[in-house]
């Protein structure tokens, strides 16, 4: 519910906004909150709410196309790795396990590095790291399904891999692919936020809310309600986000039972 | 035994030598070397210096020379710290980010295994629902978020540390603070998750049968068992807080490793970036090494596989 309601906020809150997310207005520069601006003004003159809305969208894109990105790989990889099963399954689980230990943060930085910086560039980035949980969890289903009768039925008919795959196994694991992708979605905002909170992800004048934390964290002897605000808006965001993964999951798994 | 930690020590060697690889191949890839800056170095003095630290030879033959060098721990000189060696600049962050590192790392097992305990004890008890909704939050409370916080109420407001830079004694105590408190919410929730898992299952139960007291059940068969899934999210949980975290030495202004990993790839320096993601992936297999030997002692099933 929480997070419907965030959702909400971003997509039309800007429009409901009397002020624009880039104008600046000096002669309100770092106002305290009041009630022409909910949340103060930034050290521009910008009204704090409406750039956190701004911000939220670029947050929320980042967070729900980096899940599907990762979400790809991962129901595609755990998938074929089920569905094949023996030695192969067994190489690219521990190709998995291995990639555990990578450190992909220090290669997500070097990439965002390399090229010009973009949103694409950075939810393509994440996504390519993140998915090996749902890799694992993908697999892990797979395994239990195969051995049922409708997918022994499928092969005795001569059905294709790739068929089996798409049209039998995938409706079966969307429900589990769902859960973990509302879970993962959290961990990707907060890797957007601390890439932009390091200067390397989201270019001002855009702002993400990683960008407006990192901002509101560089003032906040000054002007604390920069942090604040945004801060706010993020923790709650996640706090939402968790809640529903969770709740999803304790709803879906018959061994946890209260 | 001996077979397990021959595979796990190669299969390690493997892991760091691809970090090293790709590494080098994306700051390769990328634009810019590090002796291209906006300031205009004459063409001839950067010939030289290319020429110097082999940057005018063909790919292979530098990926081939920095890999040897790395494997006879020959370690090269940075490219941005003129005249330094990684290994150097290595030795001399490290002590700070593990000091911080292992500090918050004591008090996210100090805070979080107790109240995960209390809280699996007593599901849904008062005890429980306290301890989760706290543990909830500070899952949702990242370090960019609780950092600026923790130095604003105690180092401004309550002025009771410093704020940033590594002078006094007592600097560790408000990063590692930040870092304890968010990690501790996920012990906690790994600790209780794993009692419940354990408390259901039928030795407990034949335990019970027998007479065993409450305490009994849990510190002798329950938590040997329970700690598992904390074990496994440990392993490279402190590998990364002991090499120093990001964010967090940027909000602190600590001169920790963590600092390395960002300038290393902004300032095009090859060879400090390859030397710190090498030395954080093989603390990674390391830990996760450790972590396997404990768990196959505590829970013989495992076993070395």
């Amino acid at each position: 519910m929480g997070f419907v309601l965030v959702l909400l906020l971003c997509l039309l809150g800007p429009y409901a906004s009397p002020y624009s997310e880039t104008v600046q207005d000096l002669q309100l520069a770092a106002s305290t909150p009041s009630w022409k601006h909910w949340l103060g003004t930034d050290s521009l003159g910008r009204d704090v709410l409406t750039r956190v809305l701004f911000g939220g969208r670029i947050s929320l894109q980042v967070g729900i196309a980096a899940t599907l990105v990762a979400s790809f790989i991962g129901v595609t990889y755990g998938m074929v790795a089920g569905l094949i099963g023996g030695r192969t399954d067994a190489i690219m689980m521990r190709i998995v396990d291995i990639l555990y230990a990578f450190p992909f943060m220090t290669f997500v930085i070097l990439l965002t590095t390399m090229f010009e910086q973009s949103l694409t560039l950075i939810f393509v980035a994440i996504g390519a790291v993140e998915w090996l949980t749902m890799a694992r969890v993908v697999r892990g289903q797979v395994l239990a399904l195969k051995r049922q009768e409708f997918i022994t039925a499928a092969r005795g008919f001569g059905t294709g891999f790739g068929h089996i795959l798409g049209r039998h196994l995938l409706p079966n694991v969307i429900g589990i692919v769902i859960i973990y992708g509302s879970l993962t979605v959290p961990g990707v905002m907060m890797f957007e936020a601390t890439l932009s909170f390091l200067g390397l992800g989201i270019q001002p004048p855009f702002a993400s809310w990683g960008v407006l934390i990192s901002e509101g964290a560089a003032g906040i002897r000054s002007y604390p309600w920069l942090l604040l605000g945004p801060a706010a808006f993020f923790c709650s965001t996640l706090l939402f986000l968790n809640t529903l993964g969770d709740s999803l999951r304790d709803a879906l798994d018959p061994r946890e039972v209260s | 035994m001996l077979r397990f930690l021959i595979v796990r020590i190669m299969q390690g060697i493997a892991v760091v030598t691809a970090v090293l690889v790709i590494t080098f191949g994306l700051m390769k890839a990328a634009p810019g070397g590090p002796f291209k800056t906006e300031k205009d170095v004459p063409a001839h003095v950067r010939a030289n210096l290319e020429a110097y630290y082999g940057l005018d030879k063909p790919w292979y033959t530098q990926l081939g020379h920095h890999l040897r060098n790395f494997a006879t721990l020959n370690l090269p000189d940075s490219y941005r710290f003129k005249g330094r060696g990684v290994g150097e600049i290595i030795a001399e962050s490290f002590p700070v980010s593990a000091k911080v590192g292992s500090a918050a790392l004591a008090i996210s097992l100090l805070l979080g295994v107790p109240a995960g305990a209390i809280a699996g004890l007593r599901p849904f008890s008062i005890e429980d629902r306290l301890a989760m909704g706290a543990a909830t939050l500070g899952v949702c409370m990242p370090s960019l978020v609780l950092g600026p916080i923790v130095a604003m109420v105690f180092g401004l407001k309550l002025n009771w540390f410093n704020v940033g830079g590594w002078t006094s004694s007592d600097d560790w105590v408000l990063p590692s603070l930040t870092l304890g408190l968010i990690y501790s919410a996920y012990v906690a929730r790994l600790v209780r998750g794993g009692l419940r898992e354990v408390l259901v299952q039928d030795f407990i139960r034949t335990a019970r049968a027998k007479g065993a007291g409450e305490a009994a059940i849990v510190m002798r068969h329950a938590l040997k068992l329970a700690c598992m899934p904390l074990l496994n999210y440990l392993g490279p949980v402190a590998a990364g807080l002991l090499t120093g975290s990001f964010v967090v030495e940027t909000v602190f202004y600590l001169p920790g490793l963590g600092q390395h990993y960002v300038s290393a790839a902004v300032n095009h320096d090859y060879t400090l970036a390859m030397a710190v993601g090498a030395f954080y992936a093989a603390l990674i297999c390391l830990f996760n090494l450790l972590v396997d030997v404990l768990q196959a002692f505590l829970n013989p099933r495992i076993g070395f596989k």
